[in-house]
């Protein structure tokens, strides 16, 4: 380290500077030092929307309350983080201090409550907010992290922490890192290097566990330190029967389809069927039901011939919901254990 | 005498924050970053320990930086490299290399000159710091001129 210790500060990032560039930025790093930033005088008043405008945090919540159905407390969540960014701003603006908070995050709620989509694009909307540079993700779930015999664990989770730096390591079903059962498991190996990262570079990393919200509790009763430097938690509320709509019709738009208005009414009539019945998964069930829709809408054309316009290829009609099971079976009462899914 | 292998070595010794945007480039260039060390400065020695195996898919410089900090820790009198392999087709080598670490001081080379048959002389670069043992060269004390250490 002595021998960095007494070079000069200069900034240059192609790999072979021109000599003259790098003349000039030493010159200047020589004659101003270090630059004080010119610090604002303490009566000075500042316009917080302006400083909004010129960070476009507006534009980037506005997105995130367009992409995603429901959700307050992640929404939420977000605008206290932006806020907080702007803040933090104007504050070093004033010479205050503003350090950078920590950001790991915990998702729980039940299947198919977005907690993976939340997090794939956590990653994005934080290195907009500029508190990461890359914002990349890496998903991984205990596999990745936990090895096989005595000393493999830590390199292997190290490797991946590193992959993940910069950006966002999501650990899918966290609570299967820590197996109580077995005491010689590796696992409490990598969740110690885990919390020690976590702690070490708080500045280039964010993780995110995710996971149903009881296993949870007990992975966190078990490991404290974890729980202790995890700073939002967030609980990620079932959607309601309208969501749950506006999803579906989300998704249909996606993918270029469309529901004819009887169709609509039918496929209401579906989810809330649905709903009721066991094994729902929220926005999964939603999209496994529209992925059949599409089923059967291509038997329909199929068997139907003849000619086809792209309107009929994209509609689908009340009679390719209805022919749902969900709706044979909504009278009878439901058997306790079924099969795989329902169609 | 200060040694001159690699990127940047007639610069003065880069800080970390130029340390930390020479990764970042090669890393945006699809290169992988490797951590190397020695405490061999003889100018033929070109493969160096590694320390770890290369970086392949980071995406910020922050994980090479760790390495280079961790490996700092560990060898703090020895030369430390980074290393960009570019793996591209047809090229698979080395992009850039240059050092982030030195020893406090280096002590440089002697030439060695040799009588070979009929007075031919053949000549041979002896580097001072391999006169001790590997891993006990460039220690916590100072060196002398000639390469023994004051204390050990």
């Amino acid at each position: 380290m002595t021998a960095h210790g007494e070079s000069v500060p200069r900034g240059f990032a192609m790999p072979v500077p021109s000599a003259g560039g790098f003349r000039e930025s030493a010159d200047s790093a020589d004659a101003g030092g270090v630059a004080a930033p010119d610090l604002l005088d303490p009566d000075v008043k500042v316009d917080l929307a302006a400083e909004e405008q010129a960070l476009r945090i507006s534009q980037l919540l506005d997105r995130l309350d367009a992409e995603f159905i429901g959700l307050a407390p992640v929404k939420d969540r977000v605008r206290e983080i932006a806020a907080l960014l702007l803040i933090d701003r104007l504050r070093s603006r004033y010479g205050l201090t503003s350090s950078r908070p920590s950001l790991h995050m915990c998702f729980t709620g039940s299947p198919g409550t977005g907690k993976t989509t939340v997090a794939t694009h956590m990653g994005e909307l934080l290195r907009e907010l500029g508190y990461l540079r890359k914002g990349q993700l890496v998903s991984v779930t205990r596999d990745d992290l936990v090895g096989q015999y005595v000393g493999h664990t830590a390199p292997k989770t190290k490797e991946v922490l590193k992959r993940a730096m910069g950006g966002v390591l999501l650990i899918d079903e966290a609570y299967y890192l820590y197996r109580p059962e077995n005491e010689r498991d590796y696992g409490q190996e990598s969740i110690e290097i885990l919390l020690q990262f976590m702690e070490a570079h708080r500045e280039d990393l964010v993780v995110i566990l995710a996971g149903y919200a009881d296993r949870m509790d007990t992975f966190f009763r078990s490991n404290p330190g974890m729980a202790s430097r995890i700073a939002h938690h967030i609980d990620f509320p079932d959607f309601t029967l309208d969501e749950l709509l506006q999803i579906g019709e989300m998704m249909l738009e996606r993918e270029q389809y469309r529901l004819s208005p009887a169709a609509r009414e039918a496929f209401a009539e579906y989810t809330a069927l649905r709903m009721s019945q066991p094994r729902f998964a929220n926005a999964r069930s939603i999209r496994n039901a529209i992925d059949r829709l599409r089923l059967r809408q291509a038997r329909r054309l199929v068997t139907a011939g003849g000619l086809i316009a792209r309107g009929d290829l994209m509609e689908i009609s009340a009679g390719d919901v209805r022919a749902s099971r969900v709706f044979r079976d909504a009278g009878r009462p439901v058997p306790a254990t079924g099969g795989p899914g329902l169609s | 005498m200060r040694i001159t292998p690699g990127t940047f070595s007639y610069l003065p010794d880069l800080t970390d924050d130029e340390i930390r945007a020479q990764v970042q480039y090669s890393i945006d260039q699809g290169w992988a970053v490797a951590v190397e060390f020695t405490d061999d400065p003889h100018p033929r020695n070109v493969l160096w320990e590694m320390w770890g195996l290369p970086m392949f898919g980071i995406a910020d410089a922050a994980a090479a930086m760790h390495e280079v900090t961790q490996c700092r820790a560990a060898y703090p009198g020895h030369y430390i490299r980074v290393s960009a392999y570019d793996a591209s087709l047809g090229r698979q080598t080395t992009a850039l290399s240059f050092i982030v670490n030195r020893p406090a001081g280096e002590p440089g080379f002697r030439l060695d000159r040799q009588e070979a048959s009929d007075r031919r002389i053949r000549y041979s670069l002896h580097p001072y710091a391999t006169d001790q043992p590997a891993g006990e060269r460039y220690g916590a004390g100072t060196m002398a001129p000639n390469g023994s250490r004051d204390n050990p």
